[in-house]
This record gives structure tokens, sequence and C-alpha cells, in this order.
């Protein structure tokens, strides 16, 4: 048990160190540029924690946790799928356009538009993990493809068939009804006494996001299948050996990784713009892979980093206003990413080196026991 | 003679890595001239002392002295000119250079800007004839034989002026006919005045080729004997501080209820060659049928054909009297076919994860495992205790990971959780392969009690004293085919040396 605790402080070290490092390299950078770090981080600081930064902090964080699960579920056998982005938005198009043609009692509503986005992401990833189990063709190439073609059907599709209103110089698809709008937890914030945000709504699908985390550590680390999973990523030999089929595996893999991926983009539309648009958030896609990278595929690790990213995203916001470069932030984002994968393996070296030790000195002791029993 | 400096000579060498003692007041002496053979046990220490005279590790004291010389090497690379060469167990070649071309390989001759290839190809036959060694500088190294690669590796050392030659069980990838070609090498050198280290597990070849024999145990050096002086038993007991364990037949416990029945079975590869030829045998209750051969003659590919990886053009695979050609490989697994597999690394273990998701793999799906589609996480860690204390597998406990673990507990974890899953059929790919003597006979001991319960083993292992001492029935596999059905009673291991390389094919059949 104390070794457990012992294990977990000591892996809290890599990701706080590689936080410590990128402060240190975006403040040499706003010193390149003549302001001062100090000053700069405190008022992201001060900013970025009011109730309303919160709020829009949670709100950024939800489609990049749910992006980073779907990439990570991919990661857990040594699948990249890159194409979570065209997967996402796929799906949001296909959303959005059914949940808006449609009326229906509110919570009947809102699972046919979930299930749809899941139908189309697993589907979009699908074609991939097909084309790799029967033409062996790698999944970055084809996801990254596959991406490319999702942008120019989404734009075929909303300008020929799925657009509300012909007349409307902006391109969306029909708004949903009042059932389909998922209301806020901005409640949240006063039941604790923290004063409400203002002109933003927390996302209620927060709680589908902490559902989305909790399936994903069940199915990962819980499960038959998850656990088959993670033996084909880590030893495909033995993982064949032990009965898993690889090219099931595959396909099954993609298709759950997909359907996670379908949900990206439901966040924004249910909570906010209740519609697919033409200026439908981009980029969360590639943004979740960074973000599985630096939560190390773990539920919890995940969800922190998607935060970090929300924070660091929002709390940039300030940065303009002082006019301090924003893109500081950005730098901070990348220099985390690898500093975090750089220090895990630092860090799992030493844990490795513990536990080989300590292996090793129970063998002596048991062997020393032995030889005094006899 | 007095007076001449020993070729190498080791002190009191102590070396340890956190939490184990690798060596400890080692002390050898090689003198010139001399081959000089060390035994012992996995884990004994050889392979340390031999990484410190080699310069790939730094004693923590003793000295290291090279022709009455102390040396400090900080890399191979001064042990190389100070006139050692090493070859290792596992071939370090590129095979799509030619011999040549290996060999030259970082002393290459050159002539101004240009290789010199006539340079190196005359030296190199020049070696070879002085050595007698057979060698062809312009053959593609991954047409070669295992023994021709040897050769290739050992000119290679020669080549950079070796006058000191570490060979790392050298023997063990080799037919008895290619040992008696590297044993005559030997004594070439030997007679030309160089030195030989020479590391081994058979003891029969150490005491017929050795002038010196030094047995390490635990991580000392406990004799230098002269092989005049010791038969293979007291040497064994020497290695392991005990009697030794054999693998003698005990009476047969052989049905004729048939398990598994291979008929006719026949495979391609992926670019269409041949790699199974029609493939005949039975399995009974209660019998186990040794598969010997020399590596890579199709052993791996009749293993994955009756594991359902490997698809079979021609023939059928029988189990309890069901065709299971389409069978997947699970199906095969939760109906009872057990499997050990031949390479640990690659396909029996998973070196990140803990001893209990370890012995879970391949039975997955099945009690204690498994709960539905869920995993029964205290029946398996319960299941490891039981394997662990079962098997002696020394661990911490089932929450290690895998890779802490040395290779001999590693395997008797993989050994252990297809035994206690009470499989019908047990295929067992080199089933005691690294791991001691000790180990090595209890797992003998598990096979042979289950095989009295009626387990039906396939036995395929490049150890012919286990082959001849566990098996019912031998068959020799050669170039995908089964060359030959011998008595394990009376069979010599040179008979079967002969069958494996395919010698006596022409007259058998």
């Amino acid at each position: 048990m104390m070794a457990n605790v012992k294990k977990m402080l000591f892996s809290l070290l890599a990701p706080a160190a590689a936080i410590v490092f990128a402060l240190l390299v975006a403040s040499l950078a706003l010193w390149a540029v003549g302001k001062n770090p100090i000053d700069a981080f405190s008022s992201m600081w001060s900013f970025g924690t009011t109730s309303t930064s919160i709020a829009s902090m949670i709100n950024r964080a939800i489609p990049l946790y749910i992006a980073a699960v779907a990439v990570a579920i991919g990661f857990q056998m040594g699948l990249f799928n890159i194409g979570v982005e065209g997967q996402y938005l796929l799906a949001a198009l296909f959303a959005g356009w059914v949940g808006g043609n449609i009326g229906l009692w509110s919570p009947l509503h809102i699972t046919i538009i979930i299930l749809v986005a899941i139908f189309v992401g697993a589907f979009w990833a699908g074609i991939a993990g097909l084309l790799k189990v029967t033409r062996g063709v790698h999944e970055v190439i084809s996801t990254i493809m596959l991406n490319f073609i999702a942008f120019s059907v989404i734009a075929y599709f909303l300008l020929n068939w799925f657009r509300d209103d012909a007349t409307s110089l902006n391109l969306r698809t029909p708004v949903f009804a009042e059932s389909a709008q998922i209301p806020s937890l901005n409640w949240v914030f006063t039941m604790f006494g923290f004063s409400e945000p203002r002109g933003i709504s927390m996302h209620g699908f927060l709680l589908v996001a902490v559902a989305v985390g909790i399936f994903y550590y069940m199915l990962v680390k819980r499960t038959r299948f998850g656990f088959e999973l993670r033996a084909s990523g880590m030893n495909p030999g033995a993982a064949r050996m032990a009965g898993v089929a690889p090219k099931k595996m595959v396909l099954t893999t993609m298709l759950i990784s997909g359907g996670v991926a379908g949900l990206v983009g439901l966040s924004t539309m249910f909570g906010s713009i209740h519609s697919y648009t033409q200026d439908f958030p981009r980029n969360l896609g590639f943004t979740g892979i960074a973000v599985a990278l630096l939560g190390r595929n773990s539920a919890v690790g995940m969800a922190l980093g998607a935060l970090l990213f929300g924070f660091m995203e929002r709390a940039a916001l300030i940065l303009d206003l002082e006019d301090t470069p924003k893109e500081v932030v950005q730098i901070m984002q990348g220099v985390v990413v690898l500093a975090v994968v750089i220090a895990y393996e630092v860090v799992n070296r030493m844990i490795e080196k513990r536990e080989i030790k300590a292996a090793a000195a129970a063998t002596r002791t048991l062997d020393t026991a032995e030889e005094v029993a006899a | 003679m007095a007076d001449e400096p020993l070729a190498v000579q080791l002190t009191d060498i102590t070396k340890t890595f956190p939490g184990v003692i690798a060596n400890e007041d080692v002390n050898l002496s090689v003198a010139v001239g001399e081959i000089h053979a060390i035994v012992g046990e996995n884990g004994a220490g050889k392979s340390t002392l031999m990484k410190i005279l080699y310069g790939m590790q730094n004693p923590d004291s003793g000295t290291v002295q090279v022709r009455g010389q102390e040396v400090h090497f900080k890399s191979p690379k001064d042990a190389i000119d100070k006139g050692i060469g090493m070859v290792h167990q596992h071939f370090m070649l590129a095979d799509n250079l030619t011999v040549l071309e290996n060999i030259v390989l970082g002393s290459e001759p050159t002539k101004g800007p240009k290789l010199d290839y006539a340079a190196g190809r005359d030296k190199i036959n020049e070696i070879g004839s002085t050595y007698g060694m057979d060698i062809e500088p312009d053959a593609l190294v991954e047409t070669l034989t295992v023994g021709a690669r040897q050769r290739t590796e050992i000119v290679k050392v020669l080549y950079r002026g070796a006058k000191i030659l570490i060979l790392d069980e050298p023997t063990a990838v080799l037919v008895p006919q290619e040992v008696d070609e590297l044993f005559n090498s030997l004594r070439e050198f030997k007679a030309e005045g160089e030195s030989v280290i020479f590391i081994s597990h058979h003891l029969d070849e150490v005491l017929s080729i050795a002038d010196s024999i030094t047995v390490m145990r635990g991580g000392r050096t406990v004799a230098t004997v002269k092989p005049a002086d010791v038969d293979a038993k007291q040497l064994a007991e020497l290695m392991v501080g005990s009697e030794l364990p054999t693998p003698e037949t005990t009476e047969s416990t052989v049905t004729d209820v048939v398990e598994l029945s291979i008929q006719g079975v026949s495979a391609l590869s992926e670019d269409g060659r041949t790699i199974l030829d029609n493939i005949t045998f039975d399995i009974h209750q209660g019998e186990i049928v040794g598969i010997a051969g020399v590596e890579g003659n199709g052993q791996g590919e009749l293993i994955n054909a009756l594991m359902g990886i490997q698809e079979i053009s021609t023939g059928a695979v029988e189990f309890k009297g069901d065709d299971i050609a389409d069978w997947s490989t699970k199906r095969r697994r939760e109906d009872g076919i057990g499997i050990i597999p031949a390479d640990r690394h690659r396909e029996g273990l998973l070196l990140q994860s803990p001893l209990w998701e370890n012995a879970m793999l391949g039975h997955q799906t099945v009690k204690p495992f498994a709960k539905g589609p869920f995993i029964d996480r205290k029946g398996a860690r319960d299941r490891t205790t039981e394997i662990i204390e079962r098997f002696d597998v020394k661990t911490p406990g089932p929450d290690v990971v895998a890779l802490a673990l040395s290779g001999g507990n590693q395997q008797k974890l993989i050994v252990g959780k297809e035994m206690i899953a009470d499989p019908n059929v047990l295929i067992a790919a080199h089933p005691t392969r690294g791991v001691d003597i000790g180990a090595q006979a209890s797992i003998w001991d598990e096979i042979r009690s289950a095989r009295k319960e009626g387990l039906a083993v396939l036995l395929i292992s490049a150890d012919l004293e286990e082959l001849i001492g566990l098996s019912d029935r031998l068959l020799v596999i050669f170039s995908g085919k089964i060359v030959a059905e011998l008595d394990p009673l009376t069979v010599t291991p040179d008979e079967l040396g002969s069958y494996m390389t395919g010698v006596d094919v022409e007259a058998a059949s």
C-alpha cells in the first residue's frame, strides 16, 4: 500500500517538473520580447480564476478531453487515430442536421442526436480500420486522408443539402428545438457560493464527458476487452498467442475510438450554438492528441491535461489587453507536452529500476531464508 | 614457461548492481595457448565477468591484467586494442552484406579513398587457412548456416588481431557436426598460441575441449579444475552445489486415446514457399511427443498452425476428435490447448505489466480471471499467488512488473500459468530455456506428473537431453518435414544430430 502511494507521488513528479519547465521557457520568451514574465503570469492567474473564466475553461476542456479519450483508445493498442478531427466534424454535421429536423421528448431527442454522432464518427473511423485489416493501409495515412475527404464532404453537404435557410448568409443546419438544448450548469457556481459566470454558460455536456471518462477507465482497466487491447499494444506477438485476433481488434478499436470522437463537437452544439455552423470549432481533434500525450492516456491525467489547456487558452485572452503576445501560451502548450513526454520517460525508467531492485532484493531474502531453513 | 605472463589474470573482482552482487572476489587465470572453460548456472555471474574483461562494464574493485600488465578498459574498443575479442551468443551481423563486408566493417582496409576489398579478402582467406575455418568471403550472410555465421563472427574478431578470444555459449546454436568443426578450430587457435575463454552449459563438451575449467556459482568462482580430474557429474555438482537432476524416463503412461491428431498438414509462407510439408502424427493422452530439429526448420510454423495463427493449406488437425481447422486461437485456448511459447519476451509476456496480468494472458476469457465481460482482479491475483507458491517464482508479490524478474522466474510463471489451467494438450516450446538447473528439474517434474494425469504434450526443444529424457516418442523435423521417428530410449545424440542436419535424410527415405 505504502509502495503504491509512493509510486503515485513519484509519477506526479513528471508533470509537475514539465509544467515548471514550460513556465521557464515561456518566461524566457516573454523576457525576450521585453515583457515581465511575473506580471504576465500573475494577470493570467487572476483573470483565469474568475467564475466566468472557470466556466470558459471547463467549456474548452470538455471537447478536448473527449478528443483525447478517443485518441487514447487507439494509443492503448498502438493505433494512431489522427482522424479524430474529421470524425467529429462529420459527426457533428449529421448530428446537427438530424437534431434540427426533429422535435421529440427531450431525453429521446438528445439521445438520438448523440447516437447519430457516435454512429457517424465510428463509421468514418471504421473506414480506416477496414483499410488497415483488408489492405494493410497504415492508419496514420488513411485517417489523415479521411480528414481531408471529411472536410470536403462537410462543405458539400452543408452547402447543398443541410443548410437551413437558403437566404441566410451564415451557412448552418436548422437550429435545435428547445427539447435538444441541454441547460447550463451555471447554478453550480452559485450553489457553492461563487459568483455566477457572466455572458457564458457552463455546458451541461460536462456530465457526458465525465461519463466518457468513466467508460474509458472501466473499458481499458476493468474489462477483458480492455486487457486484450492493452496486451495487443504492448506485445502483439504475445497477444496473438493469447488468442487475441489482431484484425478484429484493430477494427473494433477504430470503431470505438471513432464513436467517442463523434461526441467531441456535441458539447458546443447542445450548450451554445444548437446547430452545425460553417464556423464550427475546429482543431479540437488535433489538440486532443496533445492532451492524450500530456495525460499519458490516463483517464484522470487527460482530464487534468484538458483543464490545463482550457485554462491556458482562456487566460491567454487577458494578455492581448496588456499588449503581451498571447502566442506565448501556445509555446507553453507545446513545451509542456514535449517536456511531459520526456519527463515521463525518465521517471518511468526510475520506477522500473526501483522495481527491479526490489524484486532482486526479495529474491535474495527468499534465497537466504531457504538456506537458513535448509 | 614459468616466466611467461598469463594471458589474462583477473584478481578479486567484485561487481555489484543495485541489490545484486553479480561478482564477488572472482579470480580467473588464463594461460597463453589455453582453452579455459567457464561453467555455471544461469545467473552465476559468467556474463558479468566476461563483460568486465571485454570492457563493457567496470568492476567495483579488483584488477584486470592482460599479459602481465594491469589494464583499465573504458569500452570494448580498449579491450580490442589489447587483443581481446568477444563473440556474443546472438550474432551481430548485417544479413544483407557479404561475409567480407561484415568482417571489415569498422576497420576497413583502404587504398587511398577507396575500400581495398582485395586486401581484406586475402587476409580473411589467410585467417581461414591458418585456423582451419572454412569461410567464403563473398557469400551473402543471409544465405549462411548458423555455423558459418558463427565462423564469420570469429574471423571478424581475429581480423582485428585478437589473441584472446571470448566465446559466449558458442555451441548453444550448433548441431553436433558443427560443434566438432568449431572445436577443431579452437585446437588450431591453441596451437597458434591464442587463448580461448569459453562459456558453456554443456559439460561433456567442456570436458572434451578445455584445458582448465573454472566453475562459478552465486557470483563466486568456486573451483578451477583440470578435465582429467573430474567427470561431468562432479562438475555439475560443483555448479549447483548439490545432486544433478537428470531427465530420466519413467514408466510409460501413454494411453490409446488420441488427443491431438495432425493429418497431412502442409502450409505455405506468404511468398508461396512450403514451410510445413505433409506433417502427420498423433499425440495420445498421457504421451509426450518430442520434436527435435535445428531451429528454423518449421517448428515455429507448426506451433502457429496448431494455435490457429498459421493457416494450413492442406490437411487437418483434430482435437479430441473435432476438426479444429476453423477454430480461432481463442477457442483453442479456451477448449484446453495450452502453450508455452518459444520466445517468452516476444510471445509470452507483457514486460511492463504486473505478474497477475501476465498470468491472465491467454486465459483472460475464463475463470478465475474473467467475470462476464469484466476482469476479476481478485481472482486473478489469487490465482497468481497460487502459481507463485506452487512453482516457486521468486518475486515480492503478484503486483511486480514482469521485467523485474529474472528470466528463469519469468519462465516459471509462464509454465505455471499453463499447467495450473489443467489443459488437455500442452504445446511446450523450449520449456526450460534460460532457467537454472533446479528450476529445470521442477518444470520437468510438473510436465511428467501432468502426463501421468493424461496430458498430451508436444515438446519442442533444442536441448537434446531434455527431449530424450522426457519424450515417449521423438520426431525429427527438417525443412518443414518430419524426417524420422525415433525411440528416445535407444537414440544417441549423434544419431539425432545427423537427422537434424539432413545428413541421413536420403538414406532414411
